[in-house]
């Protein structure tokens, strides 16, 4: 199970709401991904005098949980005060923190996120930090109280899948009872699988899904691959060789060459 | 059903006068009603940007929007003698060229041009860009002025339009309810979804047909109005697609990602002139599908969302044909009242 801040899930995706062609559609790709916890943007679809009503309500009736985010922030502060919109809004404690650095690469610009973290933590907010694989900036989140990390694999929305698996790997063995989930970059289910493979606690996807040929039939790909990779973990893959490894038994084989030398 | 019936229509946007236009010159008595004193005042009309691009639109609805949206250019064409016919280009920047495999993956009818078929379109867009998709069949016409010509024409055949009421009128046939967002109070699934756009004015500027440059985060739509009163060319740059529902005034952001964008399409709109900003909502359904809702004499059509011009001819020619000959389309019309 997926244990973020208290809270037990046992879908390990999570699920963007952006960019569907239509709210039926978002509807009918999150069923079909099983995602238990769905995202939502508060910068546009503007929580001031509830005037996205319409939208908020088809959310809701969604019945998944709500992590509002604070997508298109480019500071501490305007990013604290989205959080205090969004906790008005939608009665949630959660947020998604971004803070954006640059508008070409999304990519968070960790001063920023470390500053409005620990604020956000101070005042009783439970943050899920998106930042980038460096594991100093993590140490520096996890000092600030974030109990959930959630690295990039690549640049939001580019679909590249793992830019540095390494430094993810790194940051997996730094953090081994931390969840961390991997949010942004992906655009094919296997990259999901690999993150999973790795031990990762979850995947964070929204373009992937939202912008496929068909969202729906994506979604339910995601849920499997996501699924398939945990399973993977969980069961201990094997280590990889150079040499090929007969599967089934050599006995009666009276010799064979150890060493490929004579 | 047979008819000629007495028709009461509510609302006098685009979807209202194309009812009542096509069903006065069918020989049906037509009354609208209007509860802004002023036309066209409490509308989305006048806010769209009038592309008529079924095509295009594929690339995020239903092929039904295309299916209909066919045959609404060519109802267009036949009522209305200032509609541009010049296709319609989608460009993209160079590093976001794979935005462009992408909407001709999800389209169907474009042709890709290479730089000289581009330049003898649009050669004001030569050297910026190399390639782009070509829709030919695509149309787009100037909101305001063909607003008016529907009401006039309306008038003309034989219509009532009333301004500044609501009530319809006793003894009608049919009521057909055409109040877009005004219809909440009676669908409740209807939403609101704004659309910001930015109308400028150049005379150094000359596109031809309306263009989409694509853009992961700030798409823009560039519809070409015609000339104003001084000779230069208007354009309209829009249109955001926001979930939320109030007009109001544009915001600083949407007007910087807009004229951004206009200025990558051809840094000759850093010389042009801002006529107008503004904001209009759209009415919605949850699917962002068209509908036309049947309840005994009672008709609602709605949720033509970014679609209005597009679909209000069609959706009009649909509700003259149920009325007449009780043909239904299978995925317009829904009778239940419940499913609404």
């Amino acid at each position: 199970m997926l244990e973020l801040y208290g809270t037990k899930f046992s879908s390990r995706m999570l699920l963007g709401t952006a960019g569907y062609a239509s709210p039926d559609l978002l509807r009918q790709a999150v069923e079909a991904s099983g995602a238990e916890i769905v995202t939502v943007s508060l910068r546009r679809e503007s929580a001031r005098a509830k005037t996205g009503q319409g939208f908020w309500g088809l959310i809701e009736e969604l019945g998944r949980r709500v992590l509002p985010n604070t997508a298109g922030c480019h500071t501490a502060k305007e990013a604290i005060t989205t959080a205090q919109m969004a906790r008005e809004l939608f009665g949630t404690n959660w947020i998604k923190l971004e803070v954006i650095a640059n508008d070409d690469t999304l990519q968070p610009e960790v001063f920023g996120l470390v500053e409005a973290a620990a604020e956000l933590n101070a005042d009783g907010f439970d943050v899920l930090p998106y930042t980038t694989e460096d594991l100093s900036v993590a140490e520096r989140l996890a000092a600030a109280g974030c109990e959930v990390l959630m690295p990039w694999g690549s640049p939001i929305g580019s679909a590249r899948g793992l830019a540095n698996k390494t430094a993810l790997k790194t940051l997996r063995a730094y953090f081994p009872d931390t969840p961390l989930i991997v949010d942004a970059g992906l655009g094919a289910p296997s990259h999901a699988a690999e993150v999973m493979e790795m031990g990762y606690d979850g995947v964070l996807l929204n373009t992937a899904v939202a912008k496929a040929g068909n969202p729906v039939t994506m979604a339910r790909g995601f849920a499997r691959a996501i699924e398939g990779g945990r399973l993977a973990y969980e069961a201990g893959i094997v280590e990889p060789r150079d040499m090929a490894t007969p599967s089934t038994p050599i006995a009666g084989t009276p010799f064979f060459k150890i060493d490929n030398a004579s | 059903m047979t008819g000629p019936y007495k028709i009461a229509i509510r609302g006098a946007g685009v979807t209202g006068l194309w009812q009542a236009l096509t069903l006065a010159r069918r020989g049906h008595s037509i009354i609208v009603v209007e509860q802004s004193t002023e036309p066209f005042t409490d509308a989305c009309s006048p806010w769209a940007g009038a592309m008529l691009a079924p095509r295009c639109e594929e690339e995020s609805a239903e092929p039904v929007i295309r299916e209909l949206g066919m045959r609404g250019i060519q109802l267009w064409q036949a009522a209305y003698p200032d509609l541009t016919s010049a296709g319609s280009l989608v460009v993209a920047p160079a590093r976001d060229r794979t935005l462009l495999d992408r909407f001709e993956r999800m389209t169907e009818g474009g042709s890709r041009l290479d730089a000289t078929q581009l330049e003898e379109l649009e050669p004001d867009l030569i050297p910026r860009f190399d390639t782009a998709l070509f829709y030919a069949d695509e149309a787009h016409l100037n909101p305001e002025a063909a607003l008016h010509f529907l009401l006039n024409e309306v008038r003309n055949a034989g219509a009532v339009v009333q301004f500044g009421t609501g009530e319809t009128p006793d003894g009608a046939d049919f009521i057909v309810d055409c109040r877009g967002l005004g219809a909440q109070d009676m669908l409740p699934t209807l939403r609101g979804v704004r659309g910001e756009r930015i109308v400028v004015r150049s005379p150094d500027i000359a596109f031809e047909r309306s263009i989409r440059l694509l853009h992961p985060r700030f798409p823009l739509y560039l519809v070409p109005w015609g000339e104003d009163e001084t000779g230069a060319n208007r354009f309209m740059l829009g249109a955001t697609s926001i979930e939320r529902e109030d007009g109001g005034p544009v915001t600083l952001r949407s007007t910087l990602e807009l004229l951004s964008a206009a200025y990558v399409l051809d840094p000759a709109f850093g010389e042009a002139e801002i006529l107008s900003l503004g904001a209009g909502v759209r009415p919605a359904f949850p699917d962002n599908r068209p509908r036309i809702i049947t309840s005994s004499g009672y008709i609602f059509v709605n949720g033509l969302y970014r679609h209005g011009f597009l679909l209000a001819p069609v959706m009009a020619e649909m509700v003259a044909h149920y009325l007449e000959t009780g043909v239904t389309h299978p995925e317009v019309f829904i009778a239940d009242f419940g499913q609404r």
